[in-house]
């Protein structure tokens, strides 16, 4: 994509000049350094902790364990079932036993090794298969099942649909547990103040949610914990229970010393605690009329959730609702479990439960397609959704554009799909070199659907001089959310978007947004920012009407108009004659996503009220000797709503396609017995600038009437296409299917065959 | 024994021979744009210059760097509120999202652009294959590179 305008993003300069203040760039006068003592393995009973030891060396201020905890020892959104500090059973290597404190972090470093811990080793669980048979000991005896949670679909009946169906596919697929790998570990720092307000500044996505955290470890209310939004190195999803834990601790330390303390990890304890995508393993069976229209898909899907619940029944509700693609299915039958077990734990990663269930389906479609004898992007064609669709769990698509097609439309011609699909080398045995195109295409439901609360709300504060002090409940998580939250704002009130400045949001300023995720920034803060433009209007005119003696009046492009229509003032003159006539130019604007409905027994409802259509495509070539594999083009369409600031929605499309890539060709973490095996970024491969072709971004652009700003969302869609896509070029490469992320060594070891 | 940062001497006393460069940078001096992602040397979040050269601040020490010249992104920053060629493009290209690389970038774009005042796309590339960056893709950070290289050829400025 050609970029016209220059970039906007407030707080671009400090960031470039580095004067940017992380978490772990603050120090506070008397500031002490805690870190964790993770458990040595998965499973056990903690016999007896002796930190004498440690306590004795110099400098060390403090060992705290769950005993010194006054609050709840137990926290989660979900499910409260994640000890701060191991509460005598250890369900994971990521478990924190012991916190030292101390005047420095290299003395705090040496203190750890000499915490004397006993345990007693219980045999994990590690499979989750395993963890779902009968007769495995229960990882959660307060939850009664090592089933975390449970959804299903009932859509029409899959034994009606096999009677129609000429061909029938199963196939496996399984995908890989990943690291979001945001450059930025972990840090908090947090500092008891005088007020005896706890103060927290962190490295976390979501600041209702860590005061959530703080407030129950230290049994204190809301009101006394105050958490402030500083610059963050990168979230992804990933930064909101462990990060939150981090800052609970970090509270804990600084509650009981009296001291400000900051934590900091390192990336090596970082990557051990911190949870990681779902890996799934989705059994599907689809049966398809000799026409090419699906008749049925019956679906198993089991989620390793880890050792502790964290979100895992929000990913996992919406592979369920989106269990099927972007396709009309209808007979449907869908059973999906979130399985608890001793591994690192699992939970929100930029994607959320799409990633898995596009992987299979994109790569269903085509197997289908193939034994069917249509092109697969007829087939695709037949079979998804269109305006006034309904989906697997009864959805009406009728309250915005379907426009599933014109993103299809727009990466194929952009890529020349059908001229270059006929010359793809399928593994053809004469050549050194394979080519090979492939591409995918999904719907995706907005925000939270029904598996949360949806509102948010945005403060607009005109001072005097006209200047403007905006705020919303929402995050900056480093995609540019205050940026565009600005420039929605601004173009509101028709005024120049540098009068507006974006307040560093505190949870004591403003009210509970919920959680930064879900691609859910741009609609529902744009959302509340723009009711809150339209009160502010009406305040405008309220002024000028009182000043002038005037009715009617109307607020228009940074002018407020009498009822003839002409100009009464201009916005400078109008937030003048409001402070005059004592009338505050200040609203609160609020913006309540509509109703959605969700019933679990069926697993049918309005799951979310609008939907957004991508589509990605990739060309590659593998070397037909080594199976080294080089993209060698990448384009992304994704309907947006309304594009807000298009340089930061370019860097979203091309952030979100090389992570999907990432994730499909190289990204794992393999385990020992529960742990990850990777520690830093030197055994977990992400993609690098020379791992990139440059890659071309389509912006569609169909106003959705039930976003206020017209907007939609856009963080997640561009991460969950890429990893089918390359599958689909790959087949056409090398010939050969591959239904197992992640896909790079496999190839690899496809060539490494073919070569002998 | 000395080391110039940012164009001030700062004398090294045998006890600092050992400290490693960019814990100083950080804890002792204050200069926080130098970030520490993996310490281990492999994010490049931490690059500095060593006389013109990029280099990973977390893999030396302050003898490694005695009589040496090193500059951060605290230093590259022109004074007055303006901003160096490299910094103004990787505003204007959108090449930050969260920040975190940022710095580092910028430092291995300026060795980059003294050796090689107007490279092509797949040379920055290959110089910026040791910074990681998990927002971006790189494209617009390699947009910004290109930019930046035009701007200082427009205007006979390598520096």
């Amino acid at each position: 994509m050609k970029q016209t305008d220059k970039a906007f993003r407030n707080d671009a300069i400090a960031k470039v000049t580095g004067i940017a203040k992380y978490t772990d760039d603050y120090t506070l006068p008397g500031m002490l350094h805690a870190v964790p003592l993770h458990a040595p393995v998965a499973s056990a009973t903690v016999i007896s902790i002796d930190y004498a030891a440690a306590l004795a060396l110099s400098g060390v201020v403090a060992v705290y364990t769950a005993e010194d905890i006054p609050g709840n020892i137990l926290f989660g959104q979900i499910i409260k079932d994640y000890p701060t500090l191991v509460n005598k059973r250890i369900r994971s290597t990521g478990d924190v036993i012991a916190l030292v404190v101390a005047e420095s972090r290299a003395t705090a470093l040496e203190a750890l090794p000499l915490i004397k811990v006993v345990l007693e080793e219980i045999p994990g669980i590690f499979d989750p298969e395993e963890a779902l048979k009968p007769e495995t000991p229960i990882l959660h005896p307060d939850h009664g099942s090592n089933v975390c949670n449970y959804h299903c679909v009932r859509t029409g009946d899959v034994n009606e649909g096999e009677k129609d169906a000429d061909l029938i596919i199963e196939q496996q697929f399984n995908t890989s547990r990943i690291e979001h790998a945001y450059l930025e570990p972990e840090s908090a720092l947090c500092n008891l103040r005088p007020d005896g307000v706890m103060e927290v500044l962190g490295s976390m996505q979501h600041p209702f949610s860590t005061r959530r955290f703080v407030a129950s470890t230290l049994g204190l209310m809301l009101k006394d914990v105050e958490v402030k939004t500083i610059p963050m190195g990168g979230g992804f999803g990933g930064k909101d229970d462990t990060a939150a834990l981090v800052c609970a601790r970090a509270a804990l330390c600084a509650y009981l010393t009296k001291k400000p303390v900051k934590i900091t990890y390192s990336r090596e304890m970082s990557m051990r605690e911190s949870y990681k995508r779902h890996p799934y393993k989705l059994d599907y069976r689809m049966g398809v009329s000799q026409k090419g229209k699906i008749q049925f898909v019956q679906v198993r899907m089991v989620a390793d959730g880890g050792a502790y619940c964290s979100v895992t029944p929000w990913v996992t509700w919406r592979s369920t609702v989106q269990c099927c693609g972007c396709y009309e299915v209808p007979n449907v039958h869908c059973d999906v479990y979130g399985v608890y077990t001793n591994n690192v734990f699992s939970g929100a990663f930029r994607g959320f439960g799409s990633p898995q269930v596009n992987f299979s389906i994109e790569q269903l479609m085509e197997i289908a397609a193939e034994k069917l004898g249509i092109s697969e992007s007829e087939f695709r064609r037949l079979n998804m959704v269109h305006q006034n669709s309904i989906t697997i769990t009864g959805q009406k698509l009728d309250q915005h554009t379907v426009s599933l097609g014109e993103v299809m439309d727009a990466v194929l011609k952009e890529i020349d799909y059908e001229t270059k699909r006929k010359q793809c080398d399928f593994g053809n045995l004469t050549k050194d070199e394979w080519y090979g195109i492939g591409y995918a295409i999904s719907y995706r439901g907005m925000s939270l659907g029904a598996e949360g609360t949806d509102f948010n709300s945005a403060i607009i504060n005109i001072q005097p001089d006209g200047s403007v002090l905006l705020e919303t409940g929402v995050h900056e998580n480093g995609q540019g959310s205050e940026s565009a939250m600005i420039l929605t704002a601004a173009t509101e009130l028709g005024i120049a978007k540098e009068l507006i400045r974006y307040r560093y949001p505190s949870t004591s300023n403003i009210p509970d947004g919920g959680t930064t995720v879900a691609s859910r920034g741009t609609i529902m803060g744009s959302g509340a920012t723009v009711n809150a433009a339209n009160i502010i209007k009406q305040r405008l005119c309220e002024g000028v009407q009182t000043a002038l003696g005037l009715q009617n009046c109307s607020y228009n492009d940074g002018a407020v108009y009498d009822e003839t229509g002409e100009m009464a003032a201009s916005y400078f003159e109008a937030v003048h004659m409001c402070y005059n006539k004592q009338i505050y130019p200040y609203a609160f604007g609020v913006f309540q996503a509509p109703r959605v409905s969700w019933d679990e027994e069926t697993g049918h409802g309005n799951a979310y009220f609008t939907w957004v259509y991508g589509c990605q495509a990739v060309e590659l070539k593998v070397n037909a000797k080594t199976g080294q594999i080089t993209l060698l083009n990448l384009v992304a369409a994704h309907d947006v709503g309304k594009a807000v600031n298009p340089a930061m929605l370019a860097g979203q499309f091309y952030g979100g396609m090389t992570m999907g890539a990432g994730y499909g060709l190289y990204e794992d973490v393999p385990l020992k017995n529960g742990n990850p095996k990777i520690t830093n970024y030197h055994n977990y491969r992400i993609l690098r600038s020379t791992d990139l072709p440059d890659m071309t971004a389509i912006f569609v652009e169909n106003r959705d009437p039930l976003s206020p700003s017209g907007a939609k969302g856009i963080g997640e869609p561009t991460l969950e296409l890429m990893a089918p896509a390359i599958a689909n070029a790959l087949y056409r490469a090398t010939g050969k299917r591959f239904t197992n992320m992640p896909l790079a060594p496999q190839v690899a070891e496809l060539c490494k065959g073919t070569k002998q | 024994m000395n080391i110039t940062i940012n164009g001030k001497i700062y004398p090294v006393t045998e006890a600092l021979l050992e400290r490693n460069l960019a814990a100083f940078l950080r804890e002792d001096l204050m200069l926080t744009g130098t970030k520490i992602g993996c310490d281990i040397g492999v994010c490049g979040s931490c690059t500095v210059l060593v006389n013109d050269k990029a280099m990973r601040s977390c893999k030396l020490k302050l003898q490694d760097v005695l009589d040496k010249t090193i500059v951060t992104i605290e230093g590259l920053t022109p004074p007055g509120g303006t901003l160096h060629p490299i910094q103004q493009a990787f505003v204007d290209c959108g090449a930050i999202q969260c920040g975190f690389c940022t710095p580092g970038m910028v430092l291995s774009t300026y060795a980059l652009l003294k050796e090689n005042p107007l490279p092509t796309r797949q040379q920055v590339r290959s110089a910026l294959k040791g910074n990681l960056c998990r927002c971006t893709g790189y494209q617009q950070i390699i947009d910004a590179v290109i930019s930046a290289a035009e701007t200082m050829r427009l205007s006979g400025n390598e520096d």
